[in-house]
């Protein structure tokens, strides 16, 4: 089936000419039609448009003019702004909203030639970690537990539609953002590899703001090199984000091979949480023991303030994202709601009406911390804890070259499971947070199955700026896994 | 810190986000619940510890002070809700 295909096998076969551009493209649109109403992975599919730039890729193929990515079928989470695409971060206060702009990350997909099938499911702002709270319905996981197969899961989130669209075969490969864990964390649920580069590696934007200190544009795809492939073509300095950084992308492709002999990886001894799943600790000792194989150094490690990530990251995220949000107001974009009997009346029941009820949970919680009278003692006290999270990792890099880790504390879970209490919700996160408040890459690959049948991943996080390591220790683990998700 | 309900009323009404009698009780319950929780990082010894704002290498760049774009009125008034020629239109706000 050419939907099975990984991108760098389907990027030789273009080349060879064994199919076309145009025949991938309708492969993936044929199962988008067939899945995706019972997935609810996308939001909008852009069938039209894929066709012609599925054509425009055929042209550029018969030319002797292809790119990294041409004719390669991507699903784009429908945080990115798309020029004259409907773009809705999952929100009813985005629903009539059509950017007329591109963002940078998915512009830079086009140069390379990619095609895009659609716009994917998300927590409403990228505010969740099951793709339940989108105004557009949950996003359904494809897999299935063994003994249950007719219980719905969730994908995770927030980048749930990308993740399940990649596993489903759906599309080749996907974008996600990740503020806590939301390309990670559904790379784990859903079998599949998904990397947070370095906080300033891609450009953030015209990407719909959550917490712009901690908002990472990253790749989805079913292999460590194609995720490599994505990120060398979404990655790059940008002169429209201030904080792009401008640095070299290295050839990410090339390391993926490197291997990992005579490299030290730690493990970090405060991730082995209280009451952890036998599972998660089992397959983390496979995965130490895949990597002592290959020829890596192993050494235990201490981020003695691990434990304070999630509470950290829930203060700061908040904050931000009550300031990113006061934009939606009903007046220049987005949904106004009707009857406003004064511009302050318009304001509070466009936003009470636009908002879902995590939404508004969070702008509520941002609004306190930052406050008058609570500022010191909430949002200060949680930036001065960041800085003594990232000095962890600073001096635990000084000792090793990356870190190995669960993604998450467990499989995908029930739809409908841990919704009664938000904070049970939120710790879902708690392997993921640490590196975004630290800004550092991170990976999950996937490298196993539980007792139900449902994927387990690994996370890899590396130094700032050195991906190349993370995909050289991932690409170790996905061999030896040998996962076939 | 524990909200009481004219707090969570007053953070609403900062945030400019309508609440109903009923939300405020139900908020209050899961508001508290949550900065419960948040309450830890006070085990934490942050004295001279400078706050970090985020990741980033280094100062944030400068660029040149000159206009780079213009002249775009449909394109940034297409998603308007309402609009009254090139302006857009708001409920009066002047009695």
């Amino acid at each position: 089936m050419l939907t099975d295909l990984t991108i760098a096998a389907a990027a030789d076969g273009l080349r060879r000419g064994d199919f076309t551009a145009r025949a991938l493209t309708e492969a993936h649109l044929a199962a988008i039609a067939e899945a995706n109403p019972r997935l609810n992975a996308f939001i909008t599919v852009t069938e039209a448009d894929a066709r012609a730039e599925a054509d425009a890729a055929d042209a550029a193929l018969a030319r002797g003019e292809a790119r990294a990515l041409t004719g390669i079928p991507l699903a784009i989470k429908d945080l990115f702004c798309t020029n004259g695409v409907r773009t809705t971060a999952g929100s009813r206060i985005l629903s009539p909203f059509v950017p007329p702009y591109e963002s940078t990350v998915t512009a830079n997909l086009r140069r390379d030639g990619a095609v895009f099938v659609g716009k994917t499911n998300l927590d409403e702002f990228a505010m969740g970690s099951s793709t339940t709270t989108s105004a557009f319905g949950p996003t359904i996981n494809p897999w299935r537990r063994r003994q249950d197969p007719e219980a719905a899961l969730v994908p995770g989130g927030s980048s749930g539609g990308s993740a399940a669209a990649v596993a489903a075969r759906l599309a080749m490969g996907a974008t996600g953002t990740d503020t806590g864990g939301s390309i990670r964390q559904p790379s784990s649920f859903c079998g599949i590899v998904g990397v947070k580069p370095s906080y300033g590696r891609c450009s953030r934007w015209g990407v719909v703001a959550f917490a712009s200190s901690l908002d990472h544009p990253g790749p989805f795809a079913r292999s460590v090199e194609d995720c490599a492939i994505l990120l060398g073509s979404m990655a790059g300095h940008d002169p429209k984000d201030s904080t792009s950084v401008d640095v070299a992308v290295p050839d990410y492709r090339a390391a993926c091979a490197r291997g990992v002999k005579g490299l030290r990886i730690g493990v970090p001894r405060e991730y082995r949480a209280d009451g952890m799943a036998g599972e998660i600790e089992a397959l983390w000792a496979r995965g130490v023991a895949w990597l002592r194989d290959a020829g890596a150094e192993v050494v235990d490690v201490s981020l003695p303030h691990t434990k304070y990530g999630l509470a950290t990251y829930y203060i700061i995220a908040p904050a931000e994202a009550s300031s990113n949000l006061a934009r939606y107001d009903g007046v220049r974009f987005g949904a106004r709601a009707s009857g406003g009997e004064d511009l302050r009346d318009l304001y509070e029941r466009t936003r009470a009406e636009g908002f879902g009820a995590e939404v508004r949970r969070r702008i509520l919680i941002g609004t306190y911390v930052l406050s008058a009278g609570y500022y010191d003692a909430y949002y200060l006290r949680a930036q001065k804890v960041r800085a003594l999270i990232k000095r962890d990792f600073d001096a635990v890099f000084a000792q090793v070259d990356a870190l190995l880790t669960p993604t998450t504390p467990s499989a995908a879970f029930g739809l409908g499971e841990k919704t009664d209490d938000p904070v049970t919700m939120y710790l879902n996160d708690v392997f993921t947070v640490p590196a975004n408040l630290a800004g550092v890459p991170a990976m999950s690959v996937p490298a196993g199955l539980d007792a139900d049948g449902l994927p387990l991943g690994l996370q890899v996080i590396g130094r700032g700026f050195d991906e190349e390591t993370v995909f050289a220790v991932g690409g170790v683990l996905e061999r030896a896994a040998g996962f076939g998700g | 810190m524990s909200l009481d309900p004219a707090t969570v009323r007053r953070i609403a009404a900062l945030a400019r986000l309508r609440v109903t009698e009923d939300e405020v009780a139900r908020l209050q319950g899961e508001l508290n619940g949550i900065l419960g929780w948040i309450e830890q990082l006070n085990e934490v010894n942050v004295d001279g510890i400078e706050a970090l704002a985020g990741a980033t290498l280094g100062a944030l760049p400068m660029r040149e002070d000159v206009v780079t774009d213009g002249g775009m009125v449909e394109a940034v008034l297409a998603n308007a809700p309402e609009r009254i020629g090139d302006f857009y239109a708001v409920p009066k706000v002047v009695e």
